[in-house]
């Protein structure tokens, strides 16, 4: 780290929700680190103006789908964190269904070492409970951690035996790391392409019912009862999922949750057009489940606002709706899709979509990001919260374009993300 | 000929028309032999109310019924596939309940005019057996033909210019009998 | 039976892809289009020259040699050129997706694409991306709109109208798209629609549809005066929603003794091909009120006033172009 070099940032509104702060100030990183936060007056070559912008602790995006090793094509860990701080992130998790899966720790290491490479955002990886998460036997945890994986997950699908599921539970306890789970019941989902209701009957598409993700959550929920080891439910989807997380939290249960910004601005009626670039799992669900995330998350209920950034080349998506893969690109574009799912219709203000989206995150997966007060690490974002932007998948630093924003007009421009004090994205 | 009100002329009246009529079924009983067998096609829509009225009329001037039928020609029209306005073409049934084999067809249509109407027919016809002859009965014949077609028996001559139009009204679908120029 | 159709009525649709997005005047239209053409069937010369020149593909990549035949008939009447093009596979497999197979038969210069497959909503995908008219011979568990256009047809022939009939459709709704296009035809047309079946063939939220629902046939067929037997399809039927054919027959199978408890001119109705003694009784099927051949029949003139007018549409869209 060079520790002459320093960046003052002057001007702008600092919001760091976890120490509370929401200030007009400057900020000076010096070397990797912010090194004041006030009015600063500094002979500092590198200053940026940041007046009428907002300036908060790197975003931090804990379900992202980076697909190498195996499908380099869709997205490389270089393409995805270039997308990544275009979009913000100076933090993103990696999920671990890769091709080979991340299920040794030999894999855990190359993805943290290809994301050094990259120097673009900071790479965490969960690694999986399974061996090639197939759901058959434990991977090897422990080596994993050890090896830096900040947690486990078989995501992509969930541990379908509950016995399995135990096991895993107490052993990822012994390691004291974050279990988090794709929550869906296989035998109840079999075969959907979208949520089961009125529009799956009325297109003809197999339906995936909202309990077989309701079912697992119970399930994991009394295991966690008696295991007590920290759960994280991945990308919940239905009203009763909230329900589910409310009780759990209510009961002092370790159990936390994450909402994608796809689940609250669509519903399965999106789909009424065969339209893939809707198709995602777990599917698009009705207004009545927006609306309870969409209050779940005004409560304080949800922890985490992530992507599930899943990348898929053109030619995938362009198949018939039973046939193409499941996922949504939307690392670059995320955070304006949160302000338009939820400051603008006011039900969050910025201190709290900024918490939701740095040191809550932060919490779950139990790394020391998320703030940006005196000697803390100098992942920043600076935003601009009223610039009006039309989003253009051509341009995207991803691989990929599957996403059903393009041509959206949405506000709020990332403006700079600095990473471990280095300027590592800014929109010209 | 009786002048009406605008630019609308009318040059044929109801008598007139079944005036028209007779003298068709005249010439045609005229020049059809004893034992020939002959039928009336009309082409829809007007053509087949006119078919309907000179079969009855023929049946009595030969004492014997001569049968008649109905033809819809929208399957044959050549500008199917190229089409010349926004009009939908509507397919109506055909109706021809007889074996046309051998037979004189005696084909109605109230107005010829560039001739592809017939043109048509005659392809739809053919398409039903092998007539022993097929004549042309129209009750107008306005002239400006596009194609090298022409009517054996023919009510009522007119030469218009190609802005103007001959409309036949009948009191089957319209208003009254009559013939008129706009 | 030609109504006057509105002279301001234009047949704009140059894909028939399912009847849910049709409304009565278009279904209407369809149905005094086939009238027209039923009589070509009884000519010396069955054919008219309305698609001459025209090249229809029939795309088939499920099995039916029915609907494959009848649409290759409708086409040869209409002067078409047919070409046949069967696949078992899909997209799934390896092997060339369905959006490039459909792109090379327009390179050849196929017209009209009469597709069925078995993912629902593969024909709409297409008319997104090809040129040519693509008509749903049939897509998954979507719909299968010109059997429903031919058993309305088909009343239609024996009752003059829809309104106000109550018309049951009995058997395996959940993954039945000829039950779901006649839901929609038939509600449009004006009658009461009932399914009929066991909760486990229902389709999961079937009381948002516009019909009623009963899961017994002995309760409701005193009141029918149509009754439509679907065919039970073992192939896709997966985890047996029912424990056996003998215990679905028993309930739900068209018997003789019902029939004598029916109304005497109930008209019986079966898209085919019949599983004997399964969803109806010989005897039933070959009985009077079956109107089981009439309905094959009329598959013909149905098929051809489809084709017929998303040909007309699409000429005339090229014209304007």
């Amino acid at each position: 780290m060079n520790t002459d070099k320093s960046i003052l940032i002057k001007n702008g509104r600092i919001i760091d929700p976890a120490n509370k702060v929401d200030t007009q100030a400057d900020l000076l990183v010096v070397g990797d680190k912010v090194a004041q936060i006030g009015s600063i007056k500094s002979d500092c070559e590198n200053v940026i103006d940041a007046k009428g912008k907002i300036v908060t602790p790197g975003l931090i995006d804990i379900h992202v789908h980076f697909r190498e090793p195996g499908d380099e094509e869709e997205e490389t860990i270089a393409s995805g964190s270039a997308a990544a701080v275009a979009g913000g992130f100076t933090s993103v998790v990696c999920m671990p269904n890769t091709k080979p899966a991340i299920d040794d720790q030999t894999s855990v290491e190359y993805v943290h070492r290809m994301g050094r490479q990259a120097r673009k955002t900071f790479i965490y990886v969960m690694g999986a409970v399974t061996k090639g998460r197939e759901g058959n036997e434990l991977a090897e945890m422990g080596l994993m951690a050890q090896a830096g994986a900040i947690g486990f997950t078989d995501d992509g699908c969930g541990v379908q035996d509950a016995a399995m599921m135990l096991r895993a539970l107490k052993y990822a306890g012994m390691l004291n790391v974050v279990f988090a789970q794709h929550c869906q019941d296989d035998s109840l989902a079999a075969g959907g392409v979208m949520n089961a209701g009125y529009n799956s009957t009325i297109l003809g598409l197999p339906g995936i019912d909202p309990l077989a993700e309701e079912m697992m959550l119970w399930r994991d929920i009394q295991l966690v009862k008696k295991t007590k080891v920290r759960y994280h439910a991945q990308h919940i989807s239905t009203a009763g999922s909230v329900e589910l997380v409310r009780e759990a939290k209510a009961e002092g249960l370790p159990v936390t949750c994450e909402v994608t910004p796809h689940h609250l601005l669509f519903t399965d009626d999106a789909i009424i057009d065969y339209d893939t670039n809707y198709k995602v799992n777990p599917p698009l669900r009705t207004i009545k489940d927006v609306e309870a995330l969409k209050r779940a998350i005004r409560e304080g209920l949800i922890d985490a606002l992530v992507t599930d950034h899943a990348p898929h080349l053109q030619s995938e998506k362009e198949l018939e709706f039973l046939a193409a893969p499941f996922g949504i690109a939307g690392l670059e574009c995320a955070l304006s899709l949160y302000i338009k799912a939820l400051i603008e219709p006011g039900i969050c203000d910025w201190p709290d979509l900024i918490s939701l989206m740095t040191h809550r995150p932060a919490r779950v997966i139990a790394a020391d990001r998320g703030t940006i007060a005196r000697g803390d690490r100098a992942d920043i974002t600076i935003i601009d919260p009223g610039a009006e932007y039309t989003i253009d998948s051509s341009r995207f630093q991803s691989k990929s374009r599957n996403c059903p924003y393009n041509g959206w007009r949405v506000k709020g421009r990332v403006e700079k993300t600095i990473v471990a004090g280095e300027i590592r994205y800014s929109a010209d | 000929m009786v002048w009406g009100y605008g630019l609308m002329k009318v040059i044929l009246d109801a008598k007139q028309i079944e005036a028209a009529l007779s003298d068709l079924a005249d010439r045609i009983a005229r020049q059809i032999s004893e034992n020939v067998d002959i039928a009336v096609i009309g082409i829809r829509s007007r053509g087949e109310i006119l078919a309907n009225r000179l079969s009855e009329k023929l049946s009595n001037k030969l004492g014997k019924t001569v049968p008649c039928g109905t033809l819809d020609i929208t399957l044959y029209r050549d500008d199917l596939n190229n089409p010349q306005s926004d009009t939908q073409p509507t397919v109506r049934s055909t109706v021809i309940s007889f074996d046309i084999n051998e037979k004189i067809i005696i084909l109605v249509d109230d107005v010829l005019h560039t001739g592809r109407s017939t043109r048509a027919a005659m392809d739809a016809l053919v398409d039903f057996g092998r007539p022993k002859a097929i004549r042309l009965a129209v009750l107008v014949d306005r002239g400006r033909r596009e194609f090298p077609i022409q009517a054996d028996y023919i009510g009522c001559k007119v030469d218009i210019g190609p802005g103007q139009t001959v409309e036949v009204n009948l009191v089957d679908t319209d208003d009254k009998d009559q013939v008129i120029i706009k | 039976m030609a109504r006057k159709t509105d002279k301001k009525f234009r047949w704009r649709l140059k894909h028939l892809l399912g009847l849910r997005e049709l409304d009565r005047k278009e279904i209407e239209f369809i149905l005094d289009t086939a009238k027209a053409f039923e009589q070509v069937g009884r000519r010396p010369i069955k054919k008219t020259p309305p698609l001459r020149g025209r090249v229809v593909a029939n795309m088939f990549f499920e099995d039916s040699t029915r609907t494959r035949n009848s649409f290759a008939l409708a086409a040869g009447r209409l002067s078409a050129d047919v070409i046949e093009f069967t696949k078992k596979s899909s997209s799934v497999s390896k092997g060339e997706t369905l959006l490039d197979t459909a792109r090379n038969l327009e390179a050849m210069g196929v017209d009209i694409v009469v597709v069925r497959h078995g993912a629902g909503g593969a024909p709409k995908f297409l008319s997104r991306n090809i040129n040519a008219c693509v008509v749903n011979a049939g897509d998954g568990y979507n719909e299968h709109p010109t059997q429903a256009l031919l058993d309305v047809y088909t009343i239609r022939q024996m009752r003059g109208s829809l309104d106000g009939l109550k018309i049951g459709i009995v058997g395996d709704i959940a993954h039945s798209r000829v039950a779901r296009s006649g839901i929609w035809a038939m509600s449009k047309l004006g009658a009461e629609v009932t399914l009929i079946g066991p909760p486990t063939l229902m389709p999961a939220q079937a009381h948002l549809l516009p019909v009623k629902i009963s899961y017994s046939l002995d309760e409701v067929l005193e009141q029918l005066d149509v009754i439509n037997m679907l065919r039970i399809q073992f192939e896709r039927l997966g985890k047996n929603p029912f424990p056996s054919v003998r215990e679905y027959s028993h309930f739900f199978g068209l018997t003789v003794e019902r029939m004598k408890r029916a109304k005497p001119d109930i008209i019986v109705m079966h898209p085919g091909p019949i599983n004997r003694g399964l969803e109806l009784e010989s005897e039933v099927a070959d009985g009077p009120n079956s109107v089981i051949l009439k309905q094959v029949a009329n598959g013909l003139p149905v098929r051809m006033a489809v084709l017929f007018l998303v040909n007309q549409a699409a000429a005339a869209e090229s014209k304007s172009k």
